[in-house]
């Protein structure tokens, strides 16, 4: 799922600085999930805003309210459409889809970003997130026996691995961090199936999502 | 006029190479130094591409300068600063101005280097770069367009005999040799058990005809740049036996015991045959190499 | 000092521990200063990060969550959450300016009325210090 992780309160601050009046709108999917934009999120930052500007002798009124999920428009009308008119700015603890969804509703109105949106990724253990898929569309993991070069691996290698990898099998750029490729080589060892990595693979179709991507479905 | 690196492969007994660091900035009068101090010494001359990621004057560019200076260049290439067009424009410049040789690497990573926060490119990697050239020498680029006027490239890669786990390593070198190169430069050896290990597995794998391989030696000067190495130079492991015996050396002869011991390391590898030559990569103290070079007899 | 030179303390006491010694320094006389507000809770674990900075906006000064020790927990591991949740928000407020000290975890049983009094004078002289 998406991971994303609060910006630091003076950055935020920063792109609050002269409203008085806020709305701070969280979301109920994956930012609820990573504690990084859910109702507690909310609520945490909200009262930081306000002790701060308390400390600071200003004034700001902040409402608060969460989405079930900001990238859906009737969600985001249902829940915000009488709260947003009456404030001057709005922050959103969504992802980069929900912030965009928000301002595209509310365009007369700055919809600011509370989060930094980081990665599609999953718990390695609660609490600590970590990358697993690049959104590449051009899926290579039937090949790497389910360990994906192209963000676990620090240069996306699809012959991998580099000649850095420290001894251990650790990357390169950081020594607490695996060598996908030396993941995937005792992955496909396991499974029986080493021919797949002494294939040479050609180079990777970059251009597999034409950016902005877009996709039409059918539905069932 | 220096011999072409492709015939020295074939006729030369022991090859030496070594390698030109450029420096940061315009001004070439150092590297100029270095490349007239060596270039008759060796049998071709390396120049890195913004090595350890840290942006300096580029390989292109200083393998220029050594042809101007009648020497015989090996052009490296990495795949992290660019994709594939870029790389391609480059190797058809290079062979237009006479340079001949290239070395096929993946590059150090962004987080090595100066400019921490730059993208990385990595639209290719070294096997896939090994692949491209040999597109480019049968006469079309990638996209498959027929060239007009084509290049003829000595290809080389490189391999780390030092890797553990060795075996995807292995695998990784079985598919640069399968893509079909010249010549191997390894990264830094300093133990000649693991190296005669190396030359036992190249032996046992496939298309290996023709192919010479090159031990790479670092010199040490100190104990503490080779402890800095170990910690944050990327496929580089320095023993610990090494260490100490340039940390015992007194300070004003710290450099000479250094050339002695990459002398020694050298000559054992040619007096025993481990493999096919050296290459020598003296890391910003270039002008120290005849005096290895001497000391290991050659 | 902030909001306004309140200087009142909310003490978060757990009912199996603080809340009984704090009980129980009431029955012996032990003094401690009057501007501190208990507030019984079923365990330390109950506390939020959200109570504990609500507690700062409505105008508290300092904070105390007090729970069994280590290993005595009746819920097991709810005075381990509250450990937890107490250096979660001294770094908020840091974030916000406030120092991270005013918000402080302490763990012992329910007889030490002694520590309850204590615990809280040393929270009102640091309050103090600022």
């Amino acid at each position: 799922m998406i991971i994303a992780e609060r910006k630091p309160l003076e950055e935020i601050r920063n792109m609050l600085a002269g409203y008085k009046k806020i709305l701070v709108v969280g979301c109920g999917t994956c930012v609820t999930i990573c504690w990084a934009g859910g109702e507690k999120e909310v609520g945490i930052l909200s009262s930081q805003l306000r002790l701060a500007s308390s400390k600071d002798g200003n004034e700001l009124s902040v409402m608060e309210a969460v989405v079930e999920r900001q990238c859906e428009k009737e969600m985001v009308l249902e829940e915000l459409g009488d709260k947003a008119p009456g404030v001057e700015a709005i922050l959103s603890l969504g992802c980069g889809a929900g912030v965009q969804m928000m301002a595209e509703l509310f365009e007369e109105k700055p919809v600011l970003p509370a989060l930094n949106t980081t990665f599609i990724g999953m718990p390695e253990k609660e609490g600590l997130w970590v990358e697993m898929c690049g959104a590449c569309g051009d899926c290579f993991l039937d090949r790497t026996g389910g360990i994906c070069p192209v963000v676990r691996c620090a240069k996306g290698l699809l012959n991998g691995p580099c000649g850095g990898t420290r001894k251990g099998g650790k990357c390169e750029i950081d020594p607490d961090k695996d060598c996908a490729w030396v993941l995937i080589y005792h992955r496909l060892e396991k499974q029986g199936r080493l021919n797949l990595m002494r294939k040479y693979y050609e180079p990777k179709n970059y251009r597999a999502v034409k950016r902005p991507g877009k996709v039409q479905a059918m539905q069932a | 006029m220096a011999k072409h690196f492709r015939e020295t492969l074939k006729t030369k007994d022991f090859i030496v190479t070594a390698e030109a660091g450029p420096g940061k900035g315009s001004n070439t009068e150092k590297l100029v130094e270095h490349i007239e101090l060596l270039k008759d010494k060796v049998d071709g001359l390396n120049v890195t591409d913004n090595q350890s990621a840290v942006m300096r004057y580029p390989s292109l560019g200083t393998c220029l300068l050594i042809k101007e200076h009648g020497g015989e260049p090996i052009l490296q290439i990495t795949c992290r600063d660019r994709n594939r067009l870029a790389i391609q424009a480059d190797l058809l410049f290079a062979y237009s101005r006479g340079i001949n040789n290239v070395l096929c690497l993946t590059g150090d990573a962004i987080d090595t280097g100066d400019h921490k926060e730059a993208k990385p490119v990595f639209d290719l990697d070294s096997v896939q770069l090994i692949h491209l050239v040999h597109t480019l020498n049968s006469g079309k680029d990638m996209a498959g367009n027929e060239l007009e006027g084509g290049v003829d490239f000595c290809i080389g890669a490189s391999a780390t005999p030092s890797a553990d786990p060795i075996e995807p390593q292995l695998m990784k070198f079985q598919k640069k040799l399968d893509a079909g190169v010249g010549f191997i430069q390894t990264q830094a050896v300093y133990d000649m058990d693991e190296l005669k290990r190396f030359m036992e597995n190249f032996h046992k794998m496939d298309n290996i005809d023709g192919v010479k391989i090159l031990a790479g030696i670092v010199p040490i000067w100190g104990a503490k740049m080779a402890r800095y190495m170990n910690e944050n130079v990327p496929g580089i492991y320095v023993p610990q036996y090494l260490i100490d015996e340039i940390d015992q050396a007194p300070k004003e002869t710290k450099a000479a015991k250094g050339i002695e011991m990459a002398g020694r390391l050298i000559r054992q590898i040619k007096e025993e045959k481990i493999c096919d030559g050296v290459h020598i990569m003296a890391i910003g103290r270039e002008e120290r190499v005849p005096a290895i070079l001497e000391a290991a007899g050659i | 000092m902030i909001m306004g030179g309140n200087n009142k303390i909310i003490a978060f006491c757990c009912a199996e521990s603080a809340y009984r010694a704090a009980d129980r320094a009431g029955r012996l006389r032990i003094h401690y200063p009057d501007n501190v507000r208990v507030i019984r809770v079923p365990c330390a674990g109950r506390v939020s990060v959200l109570h504990i900075l609500k507690a700062f906006e409505k105008g508290a000064a300092g904070v105390l969550v007090m729970g069994c020790q280590e290993g005595a927990c009746r819920h097991l591991t709810g005075n381990i959450r509250a450990k937890e949740r107490v250096k979660y928000a001294e770094d908020l407020l840091k974030e916000v300016g406030i120092n991270g000290q005013r918000v402080k975890m302490v763990n012992f049983g329910p007889d030490m009325a002694q520590r309850f009094a204590r615990e809280i004078e040393e929270m009102v002289e640091k309050i103090k210090e600022e």
